[in-house]
Protein backbone atom coordinates (compact mmCIF):
# COMPACT_ATOMS: atom_id res chain seq x y z
CA UNK A 1 0.00 0.00 0.00
CA UNK A 2 1.37 3.37 -0.99
CA UNK A 3 0.55 6.31 1.17
CA UNK A 4 1.42 9.83 0.27
CA UNK A 5 3.08 11.00 3.45
CA UNK A 6 4.35 14.17 1.83
CA UNK A 7 1.00 15.85 2.47
CA UNK A 8 1.44 15.49 6.21
CA UNK A 9 2.68 18.58 7.92
CA UNK A 10 6.00 18.03 9.68
CA UNK A 11 4.99 20.51 12.36
CA UNK A 12 2.02 18.32 13.28
CA UNK A 13 3.96 15.08 13.53
CA UNK A 14 4.01 15.61 17.23
CA UNK A 15 0.69 14.80 18.84
CA UNK A 16 0.77 17.67 21.32
CA UNK A 17 1.39 20.21 18.56
CA UNK A 18 -1.61 18.90 16.67
CA UNK A 19 -3.66 19.07 19.84
CA UNK A 20 -2.60 22.66 20.53
CA UNK A 21 -3.59 23.57 16.98
CA UNK A 22 -7.02 21.90 17.32
CA UNK A 23 -7.75 24.00 20.39
CA UNK A 24 -6.57 27.24 18.79
CA UNK A 25 -8.53 26.64 15.59
CA UNK A 26 -11.73 26.09 17.59
CA UNK A 27 -11.27 29.17 19.77
CA UNK A 28 -10.67 32.85 19.17
CA UNK A 29 -7.68 32.63 21.53
CA UNK A 30 -6.48 30.46 24.40
CA UNK A 31 -4.11 31.24 27.25
CA UNK A 32 -1.12 29.25 28.41
CA UNK A 33 -2.52 27.97 31.69
CA UNK A 34 -5.84 26.86 30.20
CA UNK A 35 -3.95 25.00 27.47
CA UNK A 36 -1.72 23.33 30.03
CA UNK A 37 -4.72 22.18 32.03
CA UNK A 38 -6.64 20.95 29.00
CA UNK A 39 -3.77 19.00 27.45
CA UNK A 40 -2.37 17.80 30.78
CA UNK A 41 1.23 18.58 29.91
CA UNK A 42 4.08 20.20 31.83
CA UNK A 43 5.04 23.88 31.51
CA UNK A 44 8.31 23.17 29.74
CA UNK A 45 6.83 20.65 27.35
CA UNK A 46 3.99 22.96 26.34
CA UNK A 47 6.30 25.97 26.00
CA UNK A 48 8.68 24.15 23.66
CA UNK A 49 5.85 22.98 21.40
CA UNK A 50 4.32 26.44 21.37
CA UNK A 51 7.68 27.88 20.42
CA UNK A 52 7.94 25.42 17.54
CA UNK A 53 4.51 26.40 16.24
CA UNK A 54 5.38 30.06 16.65
CA UNK A 55 8.55 29.53 14.62
CA UNK A 56 6.44 28.08 11.79
CA UNK A 57 4.25 31.20 12.09
CA UNK A 58 1.24 28.97 12.70
CA UNK A 59 0.33 30.82 15.86
CA UNK A 60 0.71 34.33 17.14
CA UNK A 61 1.54 35.24 20.71
CA UNK A 62 0.06 38.07 22.68
CA UNK A 63 1.57 38.82 26.06
CA UNK A 64 -0.51 40.80 28.50
CA UNK A 65 -0.74 41.22 32.24
CA UNK A 66 -3.70 40.44 34.46
CA UNK A 67 -2.88 42.54 37.48
CA UNK A 68 0.76 41.62 37.99
CA UNK A 69 0.51 38.10 36.62
CA UNK A 70 1.66 37.54 33.07
CA UNK A 71 -1.05 36.15 30.84
CA UNK A 72 0.05 34.83 27.47
CA UNK A 73 -2.60 34.32 24.83
CA UNK A 74 -2.18 32.30 21.68
CA UNK A 75 -4.09 32.70 18.44
CA UNK A 76 -4.03 30.52 15.34
CA UNK A 77 -2.76 32.49 12.34
CA UNK A 78 -4.27 32.25 8.87
CA UNK A 79 -1.26 30.21 7.80
CA UNK A 80 -1.74 27.89 10.76
CA UNK A 81 -5.43 27.37 10.02
CA UNK A 82 -4.73 26.51 6.39
CA UNK A 83 -1.97 24.09 7.40
CA UNK A 84 -4.24 22.45 9.98
CA UNK A 85 -7.04 21.98 7.45
CA UNK A 86 -4.61 20.53 4.94
CA UNK A 87 -3.32 18.11 7.54
CA UNK A 88 -6.85 16.97 8.40
CA UNK A 89 -7.61 16.51 4.69
CA UNK A 90 -4.51 14.35 4.40
CA UNK A 91 -5.66 12.22 7.34
CA UNK A 92 -9.09 11.86 5.71
CA UNK A 93 -7.54 10.85 2.40
CA UNK A 94 -5.44 8.28 4.15
CA UNK A 95 -8.51 6.65 5.65
CA UNK A 96 -10.29 6.73 2.30
CA UNK A 97 -7.32 5.12 0.57
CA UNK A 98 -7.16 2.33 3.09
CA UNK A 99 -10.84 1.59 2.71
CA UNK A 100 -10.47 0.91 -0.98
CA UNK B 1 0.41 4.69 10.44
CA UNK B 2 -2.34 2.17 11.16
CA UNK B 3 -5.96 3.04 10.48
CA UNK B 4 -6.84 2.76 14.16
CA UNK B 5 -4.24 5.37 15.05
CA UNK B 6 -5.67 7.85 12.59
CA UNK B 7 -9.15 7.33 13.95
CA UNK B 8 -7.97 7.88 17.52
CA UNK B 9 -6.05 10.96 16.33
CA UNK B 10 -9.12 12.42 14.66
CA UNK B 11 -11.40 11.63 17.59
CA UNK B 12 -8.91 13.21 19.98
CA UNK B 13 -8.91 16.36 17.82
CA UNK B 14 -12.70 16.46 17.83
CA UNK B 15 -12.81 15.85 21.58
CA UNK B 16 -10.33 18.66 22.25
CA UNK B 17 -12.18 21.10 20.02
CA UNK B 18 -15.37 20.42 21.91
CA UNK B 19 -13.85 20.38 25.39
CA UNK B 20 -11.92 23.59 24.75
CA UNK B 21 -14.98 25.57 23.65
CA UNK B 22 -17.82 24.07 25.64
CA UNK B 23 -18.51 23.46 29.27
CA UNK B 24 -20.05 20.01 29.38
CA UNK B 25 -20.23 19.31 33.09
CA UNK B 26 -23.67 20.85 33.58
CA UNK B 27 -25.64 18.50 35.74
CA UNK B 28 -29.02 17.24 34.54
CA UNK B 29 -30.06 16.47 38.10
CA UNK B 30 -29.73 20.14 39.04
CA UNK B 31 -32.29 20.96 36.33
CA UNK B 32 -34.75 18.49 37.84
CA UNK B 33 -34.21 19.89 41.34
CA UNK B 34 -34.59 23.49 40.11
CA UNK B 35 -37.90 22.43 38.57
CA UNK B 36 -39.02 20.84 41.83
CA UNK B 37 -38.12 23.98 43.82
CA UNK B 38 -40.06 26.06 41.29
CA UNK B 39 -43.10 23.80 41.64
CA UNK B 40 -43.01 24.09 45.43
CA UNK B 41 -42.55 27.84 45.13
CA UNK B 42 -45.44 28.04 42.68
CA UNK B 43 -47.66 26.02 45.01
CA UNK B 44 -46.93 28.41 47.89
CA UNK B 45 -47.53 31.38 45.56
CA UNK B 46 -50.88 29.94 44.48
CA UNK B 47 -51.83 29.76 48.15
CA UNK B 48 -50.73 33.35 48.70
CA UNK B 49 -52.43 34.81 45.62
CA UNK B 50 -55.63 32.81 45.72
CA UNK B 51 -56.22 32.76 49.45
CA UNK B 52 -59.55 34.52 48.97
CA UNK B 53 -60.33 32.94 45.63
CA UNK B 54 -61.16 29.24 45.60
CA UNK B 55 -60.73 28.59 41.88
CA UNK B 56 -57.14 29.20 40.67
CA UNK B 57 -58.00 28.52 37.04
CA UNK B 58 -60.53 31.34 36.99
CA UNK B 59 -59.28 34.23 34.88
CA UNK B 60 -58.32 37.18 37.00
CA UNK B 61 -59.32 40.58 35.68
CA UNK B 62 -57.29 42.36 38.34
CA UNK B 63 -53.59 42.20 39.05
CA UNK B 64 -52.08 41.33 42.36
CA UNK B 65 -51.10 44.65 43.86
CA UNK B 66 -51.33 44.45 47.61
CA UNK B 67 -47.95 45.19 49.14
CA UNK B 68 -48.05 42.32 51.63
CA UNK B 69 -48.84 39.74 48.95
CA UNK B 70 -46.18 41.17 46.65
CA UNK B 71 -43.56 41.02 49.38
CA UNK B 72 -44.43 37.40 50.13
CA UNK B 73 -44.24 36.49 46.43
CA UNK B 74 -40.92 38.28 46.10
CA UNK B 75 -39.46 36.33 49.03
CA UNK B 76 -40.73 33.02 47.57
CA UNK B 77 -39.27 33.81 44.14
CA UNK B 78 -35.91 34.81 45.61
CA UNK B 79 -35.75 31.65 47.74
CA UNK B 80 -36.43 29.49 44.69
CA UNK B 81 -33.77 31.37 42.71
CA UNK B 82 -31.08 31.10 45.41
CA UNK B 83 -31.84 27.41 46.11
CA UNK B 84 -31.76 26.54 42.39
CA UNK B 85 -28.46 28.38 41.81
CA UNK B 86 -26.79 26.84 44.86
CA UNK B 87 -27.88 23.31 43.96
CA UNK B 88 -26.95 23.84 40.32
CA UNK B 89 -23.46 25.12 41.11
CA UNK B 90 -22.86 22.44 43.74
CA UNK B 91 -23.95 19.52 41.53
CA UNK B 92 -22.04 20.92 38.55
CA UNK B 93 -18.81 21.23 40.53
CA UNK B 94 -19.35 17.67 41.76
CA UNK B 95 -19.86 16.38 38.23
CA UNK B 96 -16.79 18.25 36.95
CA UNK B 97 -14.69 16.75 39.75
CA UNK B 98 -15.97 13.28 38.95
CA UNK B 99 -14.96 13.71 35.33
CA UNK B 100 -11.61 15.11 36.45
CA UNK B 101 -12.30 18.44 34.80
CA UNK B 102 -11.65 21.84 36.16
CA UNK B 103 -14.84 23.66 37.11
CA UNK B 104 -13.41 27.05 36.22
CA UNK B 105 -12.16 26.89 32.63
CA UNK B 106 -12.55 28.83 29.40
CA UNK B 107 -15.84 27.06 28.68
CA UNK B 108 -17.50 27.81 32.00
CA UNK B 109 -16.19 31.37 31.96
CA UNK B 110 -17.68 32.01 28.52
CA UNK B 111 -20.91 30.32 29.57
CA UNK B 112 -21.28 32.53 32.65
CA UNK B 113 -20.38 35.79 30.92
CA UNK B 114 -22.74 35.16 28.03
CA UNK B 115 -25.62 34.20 30.30
CA UNK B 116 -24.96 37.02 32.75
CA UNK B 117 -25.61 39.80 30.23
CA UNK B 118 -29.27 38.93 29.43
CA UNK B 119 -29.86 37.72 33.00
CA UNK B 120 -28.64 40.91 34.69
CA UNK B 121 -30.45 43.06 32.14
CA UNK B 122 -33.62 41.06 32.82
CA UNK B 123 -33.14 41.25 36.58
CA UNK B 124 -32.74 45.02 36.52
CA UNK B 125 -35.65 45.38 34.11
CA UNK B 126 -37.90 43.35 36.42
CA UNK B 127 -36.83 45.43 39.43
CA UNK B 128 -37.71 48.58 37.48
CA UNK B 129 -41.11 47.06 36.60
CA UNK B 130 -41.64 46.29 40.30
CA UNK B 131 -40.85 49.86 41.34
CA UNK B 132 -43.02 51.31 38.65
CA UNK B 133 -45.87 48.99 39.51
CA UNK B 134 -46.15 47.36 36.07
CA UNK B 135 -46.79 43.99 37.66
CA UNK B 136 -48.42 42.32 34.68
CA UNK B 137 -45.17 42.41 32.69
CA UNK B 138 -43.07 40.68 35.35
CA UNK B 139 -44.00 37.05 34.67
CA UNK B 140 -43.41 37.29 30.89
CA UNK B 141 -40.17 39.27 31.43
CA UNK B 142 -38.82 36.53 33.76
CA UNK B 143 -39.46 33.84 31.16
CA UNK B 144 -38.29 35.84 28.13
CA UNK B 145 -35.02 37.07 29.63
CA UNK B 146 -34.26 33.65 31.12
CA UNK B 147 -34.89 32.09 27.70
CA UNK B 148 -32.61 34.64 26.02
CA UNK B 149 -29.88 33.90 28.57
CA UNK B 150 -30.15 30.18 27.85
CA UNK B 151 -29.94 30.70 24.09
CA UNK B 152 -26.91 32.97 24.54
CA UNK B 153 -25.19 30.47 26.84
CA UNK B 154 -26.01 27.43 24.74
CA UNK B 155 -23.08 28.09 22.38
CA UNK B 156 -20.76 27.23 25.25
CA UNK B 157 -22.45 24.07 26.50
CA UNK B 158 -24.82 21.34 25.32
CA UNK B 159 -26.91 22.42 22.32
CA UNK B 160 -30.01 21.08 24.13
CA UNK B 161 -29.93 24.19 26.31
CA UNK B 162 -30.84 26.27 23.26
CA UNK B 163 -34.14 24.40 22.84
CA UNK B 164 -35.00 24.91 26.49
CA UNK B 165 -34.28 28.62 25.95
CA UNK B 166 -36.51 28.85 22.89
CA UNK B 167 -39.36 27.12 24.75
CA UNK B 168 -38.98 29.62 27.63
CA UNK B 169 -39.08 32.58 25.21
CA UNK B 170 -42.23 31.29 23.45
CA UNK B 171 -43.86 30.65 26.81
CA UNK B 172 -42.92 34.16 27.92
CA UNK B 173 -44.54 35.70 24.85
CA UNK B 174 -47.67 33.63 25.46
CA UNK B 175 -47.70 34.88 29.05
CA UNK B 176 -47.61 38.44 27.78
CA UNK B 177 -50.68 37.69 25.67
CA UNK B 178 -52.59 36.23 28.62
CA UNK B 179 -51.55 38.34 31.61
CA UNK B 180 -54.03 36.80 34.06
CA UNK B 181 -52.36 33.41 33.84
CA UNK B 182 -48.82 34.55 34.73
CA UNK B 183 -48.38 32.18 37.63
CA UNK B 184 -49.53 29.15 35.65
CA UNK B 185 -47.11 29.87 32.79
CA UNK B 186 -44.40 30.60 35.30
CA UNK B 187 -45.04 27.16 36.82
CA UNK B 188 -44.83 25.49 33.41
CA UNK B 189 -41.69 27.41 32.39
CA UNK B 190 -39.63 27.15 35.54
CA UNK B 191 -41.13 23.97 36.97
CA UNK B 192 -42.26 21.50 34.34
CA UNK B 193 -39.82 22.51 31.57
CA UNK B 194 -36.85 22.27 33.95
CA UNK B 195 -37.89 18.82 35.12
CA UNK B 196 -38.41 17.66 31.53
CA UNK B 197 -35.09 19.15 30.41
CA UNK B 198 -33.19 17.83 33.45
CA UNK B 199 -34.55 14.33 32.91
CA UNK B 200 -33.54 14.33 29.24
CA UNK B 201 -30.06 15.63 30.08
CA UNK B 202 -29.62 13.15 32.91
CA UNK B 203 -30.38 10.14 30.73
CA UNK B 204 -28.50 11.52 27.73
CA UNK B 205 -25.22 12.58 29.37
CA UNK B 206 -24.99 11.77 33.05
CA UNK B 207 -25.19 8.01 32.97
Amino acid sequence: MKISLDQFDKAFENRIRLQIMSVLVANEYYDFNSLKELLEVTDGNLASHLKALEKEEYITVNKTFVGRKPNTQYTASEKGRTAFEKHLKALENLIRQQKQ
Amino acid sequence: MIEKDIYSEISSIRDLMERSTKFISLSGLSGILAGVYALIGAFISFKIVYQNNPDPLLYRDHYVNETLILTKLFVVAMTVLVLSLTTGIWLTIRKAKKKNQNFWNTGSRNLLINMAIPLLTGGLFILILLFRGSYEAIAPACLIFYGLALVAGSHYTFTDVKWLGICEILLGLLTALLPGYGLIFWTIGFGLLHILYGTIMHFKYDR
